[in-house]
């Protein structure tokens, strides 16, 4: 570390009167940098905006395909999708989309954004399917920061179990058929499986797909006849 | 001042080994500790790492004459932060199944104060190449201590390597090297575990150099007609 010992000696001007100058040289200088770099950061953002809206919508697509299968709807969700205002039910702060799923014209399933607010390491976003029966046609992890190898597993990129991932456990439950009791992890005699040692994250996400699944069955009728914009 | 062949193994051989940011500077102990839980998170943020060490290295050797020397620490930041966030936007525009990978990683590198302590150090007193060469060394420094931490760790706590990796490579499988069955050994997974085998780590370094300095010195005191015959 014997390189990182700076000769300030040479460097270090006596203080002269000149001080509040060379501050204000200084002051300038660095008014100079930051304009410099913030310029260049928003022009990087300028450029690369469209490419990442439309990276996202893919992404989201995907993320539609896999919680909702596609026989399950004949018509185009992303364009028969509402806007909801903040739902509390949902955990959620800001707007969100809600996208329609109609067989033959009819209500068949809602895709839903949801977030569980209280991960391990702050929120974690879901998608979840609920057909109009109630049945949860699959939940994924959108978006979350839990423990690399730890509570990751919540996102089936990240499980370990390829061919039964923990996220996998909600698909096919006929949500109005479970008491708000069984909801749980089996360690607080629940139903639902979890890794020892990383259970903040799988409480998170069942707690919020039992609330969703609750809104959806007091509120799917009514968002379904409500009108895209 | 050009870089010739000597300095260039000199610039390697302190980021690799004797100077190692994660071994012999310990520095950037947060995001080391933090992503070092299996081997494909802990060498994908130190790739990300080096990119951005190379670029930050090479923006302040460029500009150090006109960085004043009192308020360098500042415009260090301001570079480093402006760089990744840079990066980052890039990499999500142009690289999206990579930036959902690397996506909470690529922030995480501001704060790692390896990044600064080489601008700092080095590349606001030495010229482009040179500087462009250390933010490399340095970064391959700190690849090999983390993928192989990584490795361990994941080992260690899932009996696995390289999980994850079909996110990277496409069709790529983890190995499972101890069976299914093996009881998922979670110190190793949590933080205290990193900071167990990257002492473990160090102290094996420094065993090694000890080593190697008793043996020079064993061999140094021979007879001066002897070392000129040899012509060592």
């Amino acid at each position: 570390m014997n390189d990182a010992a700076p000769e300030r000696n040479s460097e270090t001007p006596a203080p002269t009167v000149n001080a509040a100058a060379q501050a204000w040289r200084s002051a300038l200088r660095l008014f100079c940098f930051v304009v410099v770099a913030t310029a260049l950061m928003s022009m990087t953002h300028s450029v690369t905006r469209t490419r990442i809206q439309a990276a996202l919508t893919a992404e989201k697509m995907k993320f539609i395909s896999e919680v909702l299968p596609a026989e399950r709807y004949d018509n185009d969700l992303l364009a028969d999708s509402i806007t909801l205002p903040p739902t509390p039910e949902l955990g959620l702060k800001t707007e969100s989309r809600v996208y329609r799923a109609r067989k033959d014209g009819k209500y068949n399933a809602l895709v839903l954004e949801a977030v569980a607010p209280d991960g391990y390491a702050g929120a974690i976003r879901l998608l979840i399917g609920i057909s109009r029966a109630g049945e949860i046609t699959g939940v994924r992890v959108v978006d979350h920061r839990e423990t690399p190898g730890l509570g990751d597993y919540i996102d089936p990129r990240r499980d370990k179990n390829k061919t039964r991932p923990w996220i996998a456990q909600f698909t096919g439950l006929i949500a109005p058929e479970i008491p708000d009791a069984d909801w749980r992890v089996k360690k607080e005699r629940g139903r639902f499986d979890a890794y020892a040692g990383a259970t903040v994250s799988p409480r998170a996400v069942i707690e919020a797909v039992r609330k969703a699944a609750r809104f959806a069955a007091r509120s799917g009728e009514r968002l379904f006849e409500e009108k895209t914009p | 001042m050009s870089l010739d062949r000597a300095a260039a193994r000199e610039l390697l051989r302190k980021g690799l080994w004797t100077q190692n940011p994660g071994l012999a500077q310990i520095l950037g102990l947060c995001p080391i500790l933090a992503v070092s839980t299996s081997a494909v998170n802990a060498t994908m943020l130190a790739l990300a790492t080096i990119l951005v060490m190379m670029l930050s290295n090479v923006a302040v050797a460029g500009l150090r004459r006109w960085i004043p020397h009192e308020i360098r620490i500042p415009v260090f930041i301001l570079l480093i932060a402006a760089l990744v966030t840079i990066v980052d936007l890039l990499f999500n525009a142009f690289f999206h199944e990579l930036y959902v990978i690397l996506g909470i990683f690529i922030p995480l590198i501001t704060t790692n104060c390896i990044v600064l302590a080489r601008v700092e150090a080095f590349a606001a007193k030495n010229s482009v190449a040179h500087s462009t060469l250390d933010g490399l060394a340095m970064g391959l420094g700190l690849l090999w201590v983390l993928a192989l931490l990584g490795a361990m760790r994941e080992f260690l706590s899932g009996g696995t390597l390289l999980a994850g990796i079909e996110m990277v490579i496409p069709g790529a499988q983890a190995l499972q090297i101890l069976p299914e069955t093996y009881p998922d050994f979670l110190l190793a997974a949590l933080p205290p575990g990193a900071f167990i085998l990257l002492g473990c780590m160090i102290a094996g370094k420094n065993g090694w150099d000890a080593r190697a300095a008793r043996r020079a010195k064993k061999t140094a005191p021979v007879p001066k007609t002897i070392e000129v015959s040899t012509g060592a």
